[in-house]
């Protein structure tokens, strides 16, 4: 038996606020995947067809869509999926350490979830966080910069808690010490 | 002009607090250019296309594209609808400035975003953000209604006839869409799959509409032409690359960050003086100055080079996006070139063959490098696979790919040599 799937009331307001920005219905495609991923954790094929249906659009179209963009999840993942960037900057500062470190810890490989379905982890393309080498984002939300194995420690422990981490600001480092010289 | 650096005073992200607040962005000057363009009979579209042609705001995105002539390809108004679409994109590994930007100073970028319109009377702006900038997608958005609410965006600006939209939307992980025809693509609903030029974005872009792609540092750098004139801004930095710079210095430093300086700063300042010098006290090795695409530059290129396009042009390599990433002594190249390649493998779109293909070739041939089976003559087939590609497909996915395995291979030949197997041609 296939599950079924269904947009609350919020859903489909924020959906028609959407389709509102632009001229066409298609466009509002990825940013209700996004709604729908949201809301049910992952657009696996019935939910790709709750979304075709809602927006009026061929599946194939949506299908197509998803299949696109790797930060759809296609399939199930863990409640929290912990996506280490090992791109170059994270790379030559740690980012395979973390990762492997992540592995051992959960006992779990790249691309896997642990049994109780709590954690993925995924090995990901660069995310734009250079100089906060080396980090990782959380269910493509917060990103956790600077990292080291004592600090995700704390980030699994309070995950485990079911406390996402708070957004952290980078600031914009002060040159004033260089100008003084 | 080298040292002058040092004396800079921040425009694009100045020291003031809160500058994210509406309130406080107006109280310290804010969308008083946009006010002047709009309100004032002396601005027409045409001078303010003209003011940021002469300032020569060369495109922050990577291609660095006069931005005033790239406004000034924008044909007449038919009454039909026109866009812009702002890429906030940011995905070339080594790039983390625009998302300062969303956070610091967003109404800057929203300002400089409200001028272009203005100067091509579009009626739409989007602003595409990476889908993992979600944090920074959020800020955009509360931004842009904080500017709506205020009267700078929606119908008849200050009173007058001009009329404008202003939305944000979001990708979802695909580092194509910072090409601008995958761009428009994804903003229409689709694939980012990019698109055959010509016909250009200017003739036919979103929905077959004129449109203009800018970077949002690009933008940013609009308000500040406007209100202190294209001279301003042609005498910030280097002669042929003028205005500030967001440069992002990742890698092996003591302090790695953004930070923005005049254009022109010379490489081995941002790395030892800004950047405070290679961790742990090591030597440098290697620079790649404008993200990974861009070619690696060996430290003992880097003498007497700056952060501009002719000096690097000389040097052998590119400006692109100013993500600086540094390496230290002890870097693998093999290892990292094999990373970079898996790269471009992944984000390959597939479209064309010779990119779908030879990205997959160059990163199993360097993951066979990696593990010491690789043999010499892999080498060359690695050098011939980049000429095979480059210049060959519809985007610039496989030049971005090719570039950094033809130079860091020549560049490092010894160090690729060294990890490859000895052949049975070599020995003979």
């Amino acid at each position: 038996m296939e599950e079924t799937y269904e947009f609350t009331k919020e859903d489909l307001d924020e959906i028609e606020a959407i389709k509102a920005k632009f001229p066409e219905v298609m466009p509002a495609t990825l940013p209700t995947l996004w709604v729908a991923q949201r809301r049910f954790g992952h657009v696996e094929p019935p939910v790709q067809r709750l979304v075709a249906e809602t927006l009026g659009l061929p599946e194939s179209h949506v299908h197509g869509v998803a299949t696109f963009y790797t930060q759809y999840y296609k399939e199930r993942k863990g409640k929290y999926v912990l996506d280490v960037c090992t791109t170059t900057s994270c790379q030559l500062c740690g980012g395979y350490k973390m990762l492997h470190y992540l592995e051992d810890k959960l006992g779990i490989k790249a691309g896997e979830t642990t049994e109780d379905g709590l954690f993925s982890i995924q090995s990901v393309e660069c995310l734009g966080a250079c100089g906060y080498a080396p980090m990782m984002q959380i269910t493509n939300d917060v990103y956790v910069n600077n990292l080291t194995e004592e600090k995700l420690d704390k980030v699994i422990d309070s995950l485990k808690d079911g406390k996402m981490p708070e957004f952290e600001s980078v600031g914009m480092p002060l040159l004033e010490n260089i100008n003084n010289k | 002009m080298a040292s002058d650096w040092k004396s800079f005073e921040p425009v694009l992200i100045p020291d003031i607090p809160n500058l994210d607040k509406i309130d406080n962005y107006i109280k310290n000057g804010g969308y008083k250019a946009l006010e002047k363009v709009v309100k004032e009979n002396g601005w027409t579209p045409e001078k303010v296309v003209n003011e940021v042609k002469e300032a020569n705001i060369r495109g922050r995105g990577g291609a660095g594209f006069n931005a005033g002539l790239k406004w000034s390809f924008m044909p007449k108004p038919d009454g039909g609808p026109r866009y812009l679409a702002c890429n906030g994109d940011e995905s070339e590994p080594g790039t983390f400035k625009d998302r300062k930007i969303f956070e610091y100073n967003p109404h800057l970028f929203i300002e400089g975003a409200l001028i272009a319109a203005y100067a091509m009377q579009i009626t739409t702006i989007y602003v595409y953000i990476r889908g993992e900038y979600y944090s920074w997608i959020k800020m955009m958005e509360k931004a842009l209604q904080d500017a709506r609410d205020k009267g700078f965006i929606g119908k008849n600006l200050f009173g007058t006839d001009f009329s404008v939209e202003f939305e944000v939307t979001g990708g979802a992980g695909a580092y194509i869409c910072g090409e601008e025809t995958s761009m428009l693509e994804s903003l229409e609903g689709k694939r980012g799959y990019p698109r055959v030029k010509p016909p250009f974005p200017a003739q036919k872009g979103l929905w077959g509409r004129p449109t203009t792609i800018n970077n949002i540092e690009t933008l940013a750098n609009v308000p500040g032409v406007i209100n202190n004139g294209a001279n301003w801004f042609k005498n910030i930095g280097a002669e042929n690359h003028p205005g500030p710079v967001l440069y992002g210095i990742s890698g092996h430093v003591n302090r790695p960050g953004v930070y923005e300086l005049p254009s022109g700063v010379p490489v081995m300042d941002l790395i030892n003086e800004v950047a405070q010098g290679v961790r742990g006290g090591k030597k440098l090795k290697a620079l790649i100055p404008g993200g990974s695409s861009t070619p690696v530059l060996r430290a003992d290129q880097l003498d007497g080079v700056s952060m501009d396009a002719d000096s690097l042009r000389e040097a052998g390599s590119m400006m692109g996006t100013a993500g600086m990433m540094v390496m230290d002594e002890d870097t693998d190249m093999v290892d990292v070139l094999w990373r970079i390649s898996h790269f471009y493998h992944h984000e390959s779109c597939g479209q064309c063959t010779p990119c779908r293909e030879g990205t997959g070739w160059l990163e199993k041939i360097l993951l066979k490098i990696k593990n010491g089976e690789g043999e010499i003559r892999d080498l060359d087939l690695l050098l011939d696979l980049t000429t095979q590609m480059e210049g060959r497909t519809i985007c610039a996915l496989a030049d971005a790919a090719a570039w950094p395995v033809r130079h860091t291979i020549n560049r490092f030949r010894d160090e690729f040599e060294a990890r490859c197997k000895k052949s049975v041609h070599a020995v003979a």
